[in-house]
C-alpha cells in the first residue's frame, strides 16, 4: 500500500469519528444552550458539568426495547433510520477540512475526495436525504407518521430549489464547482459573504429547512403530529433519526463556512511567518471554530423563534426565497458580464 | 476491475428493474425504481461522466422520484384499492412490450456495440460538457430550455385557481 492510501484511510477514519463525536456533543450543547436561553441549568449530573450526558443518553437508547409495530412494513421500517444516517455521513467526504499538509515526504489535502463536482455532490445527497424520513414515515403505517413524511418531502423539494439557486450565484462568481477551489478563491479576507450577502441569507434559511430544524421542523411538529415521522420509532432507531439530524446540522455548518466564510482561511494567515503545516493546523482550528459558531446559531434560532405554519412555510419558499434567489442570480450574472464597462463608466464620471 | 464492476452493476440494474415491475405494492415499485436510477448513475460514473452521474441522482432519484413517492403516499394505494386491469389490457401490454424488446434486440445484435471497451474520455467532466453544450449544441440546448419553460407555464395554468374558486386555507 502506498503512503498516500494509508494517509487517506486515516483521514477518512478521523473525519468519520469527528463527525460522530461532533453530532454526539451537539446534543449536549443543544440542551445546554436551551437551558441558558430559558434560564435553567441543563444537564449537570453525569460527570463534571454533565459532559458525560451524551454517553448516558446513548446507553439508554441502546438498552431500550426495540419495538416494531405489528402492521408496519418491517424491512423498510428497519431500513429508514440507516438510510437517514448513511446520507448524513456521506456528505462529509468532500468538505475541505484544511489546507495542504506535508508529512513523510507526501503532500496531501485534508479532504477525503477532491472532486470537481463538489457542490453538486452535496446537492445530490441533500436531495436523497429525504428518503430516510419518507420511508420511515410511510413504513410505520401511522397516519401522523405519514403526514410527517409527506410534509418533509414537499418541504425538502421546495427549499432545494432556492438552495440550488443561491449556490449557483457563488459558483458563477467563483467559476468552479470544486469546494477546494471555492475556499482558495476566498483567500485574504475575500469571503463570499461580503460579496453575496443575499445568497448567504437564502442559503442559511434553506439549510434550516433542509435539516428539518426549527422553525421549519414541520416533519416532527410535536403539537400537531405527536412526533411526525418518528412517532412509531423507539430505541436506537429513534436515536439514529435524531443523530442524523445533528450530523446534518454539523455538515450544514461546515458547508456554510466553506461557501461563505472562507473555510479554513483566516485573516493575515500568510503574514505570520509560520510554516505551511502550522498554518494548516491553525486553519483547521479556525474552521472548526466557524462550524461551532454556526451550530450555536442553529440552536439559538431554534430556541428563539416559534414554528412556522405549514402554508406559511410554502409561501416563504415559493413566493419569497425563489424569486429573491433568481434576482440575486441575475444581478450576479449582470455584474460578471458588465463589470469592466461599469467600472470604466464610474471612473469616467469622476 | 472496472469490467467486473460493470457486470455487477448491470446485473443489479436488471434485477431492480424487474423487481420494480414485479412488486405488488406501488411504493415498493417506486423504491426499486430509485435503486435502478442509482445503478444507472453508477454506470455513468464508470464512464467518467461525473456530471451526468450527479445530475441523474439530483434530478431523477432526488426530485422526480420524491414527487412520485409523495403522490403515492398521498393516495395511499395498496393491494385492495389498486385498480384491476382486464385481461385484454394485460395482453395488449405484453404484446406491445414484447415487440419493443424484439426490435431493440434485433438492432443491438446487428450493431456492434460493446460498452465495456469504451475508452475513458474526459467529455463527461463539467468543463468539457459545458463547452460542448454552449458551442456545438447551443441551439438544441436553448430550444429544449424553451420547451421546459412552456411545460412549466402549462403546469401553472392547469394548477391555477379559476375565478370564483375560493381559497382552501383562510389567511
Amino acid at each position: 500500500m502506498s503512503t498516500l492510501l494509508i494517509i487517506k484511510i486515516v483521514i477518512i477514519l478521523i473525519i468519520f469519528t469527528i463527525t460522530l463525536v461532533a453530532a454526539m456533543y451537539s446534543t449536549y450543547m443543544e440542551r445546554k444552550v436551551a437551558a441558558g436561553i430559558q434560564d435553567r441549568i441543563g444537564p449537570d449530573r453525569a460527570g463534571p458539568w454533565g459532559i458525560f450526558q451524551p454517553l448516558a443518553d446513548g446507553g439508554k437508547m441502546f438498552f431500550k426495547e426495540d419495538f416494531i409495530p405489528g402492521k408496519s412494513e418491517k424491512w423498510l421500517f428497519i431500513l429508514a433510520p440507516g438510510l437517514a444516517m448513511f446520507t448524513a455521513c456521506m456528505t462529509g467526504a468532500i468538505i475541505p477540512w484544511g489546507g495542504t499538509v506535508t508529512l513523510f515526504g507526501e503532500t496531501f489535502n485534508l479532504q477525503i475526495a477532491n472532486i470537481d463536482i463538489g457542490i453538486l455532490y452535496i446537492m445530490g445527497f441533500v436531495s436523497i436525504g429525504v428518503y430516510g424520513i419518507m420511508i420511515g414515515g410511510w413504513a410505520s403505517n401511522n397516519k401522523y407518521s405519514l403526514y410527517g413524511a409527506v410534509r418533509a418531502s414537499s418541504q425538502m423539494i421546495s427549499y432545494e430549489l432556492a438552495m440550488g439557486l443561491a449556490i449557483l450565484a457563488i459558483v458563477m462568481s467563483t467559476g468552479s464547482l470544486n469546494l477546494g477551489d471555492i475556499v482558495e478563491a476566498q483567500k485574504g479576507g475575500q469571503w463570499n459573504v461580503f460579496y453575496q450577502p443575499l445568497a448567504f441569507l437564502l442559503f442559511l434559511v434553506c439549510a434550516f429547512a433542509e435539516c428539518n430544524r426549527a422553525p421549519f421542523d414541520m416533519a416532527e411538529c410535536e403539537s400537531e403530529l405527536i412526533g411526525g415521522y418518528h412517532t412509531e420509532y423507539s430505541s436506537m432507531k429513534l436515536g439514529f433519526f435524531l443523530f442524523a439530524e445533528y450530523i446534518n446540522m454539523f455538515i450544514s455548518s461546515a458547508v456554510i463556512s466553506v461557501l461563505f466564510f472562507g473555510g479554513y482561511n483566516f485573516p493575515f494567515m500568510h503574514d505570520l511567518g509560520l510554516s505551511a503545516n502550522a498554518i494548516t493546523f491553525i486553519g483547521v482550528g479556525v474552521f472548526f471554530a466557524k462550524i461551532l459558531f454556526f451550530i450555536f446559531f442553529f440552536m439559538w434560532v431554534r430556541w428563539t423563534l416559534p414554528r412556522f405554519r405549514y402554508d406559511q412555510l410554502m409561501q416563504l419558499g415559493w413566493k419569497a426565497l425563489i424569486p429573491l434567489a433568481v434576482i440575486n442570480l441575475m444581478i450576479t450574472g449582470g455584474w460578471l458580464m458588465f463589470k469592466g464597462d461599469l467600472l470604466a463608466m464610474i471612473t469616467k464620471m469622476f | 476491475m472496472l469490467g467486473y464492476l460493470f457486470y455487477i452493476l448491470s446485473g443489479l440494474t436488471i434485477l431492480t428493474a424487474i423487481m420494480m415491475i414485479a412488486a405488488r405494492n406501488p411504493v415498493h415499485s417506486v423504491l426499486y425504481l430509485i435503486a435502478t436510477f442509482f445503478m444507472v448513475s453508477g454506470q455513468y460514473l464508470l464512464m467518467n461522466a461525473q456530471f451526468l452521474f450527479v445530475v441523474n441522482i439530483i434530478v431523477y432519484a432526488g426530485a422526480i422520484m420524491v414527487l412520485f413517492l409523495f403522490v403515492l403516499m398521498l393516495l395511499n394505494l395498496n393491494k385492495e384499492t389498486e385498480p384491476q386491469k382486464s385481461m385484454k389490457t394485460k395482453l395488449a401490454g405484453v404484446i406491445a412490450g414484447g415487440l419493443l424488446l424484439i426490435t431493440l434486440l434485433g438492432a443491438l445484435i446487428k450493431g456492434n456495440v460493446s460498452s465495456e471497451n469504451l475508452p475513458i474520455t474526459d467529455i463527461g467532466l463539467v468543463k468539457n460538457l459545458g463547452r460542448v453544450l454552449f458551442t456545438d449544441f447551443v441551439v438544441p440546448f436553448e430550444i429544449s430550455s424553451v420547451l421546459f419553460l412552456s411545460a412549466m407555464v402549462g403546469a401553472i395554468l392547469v394548477g391555477k385557481r379559476h375565478n370564483g374558486e375560493t381559497e382552501v386555507i383562510s389567511e
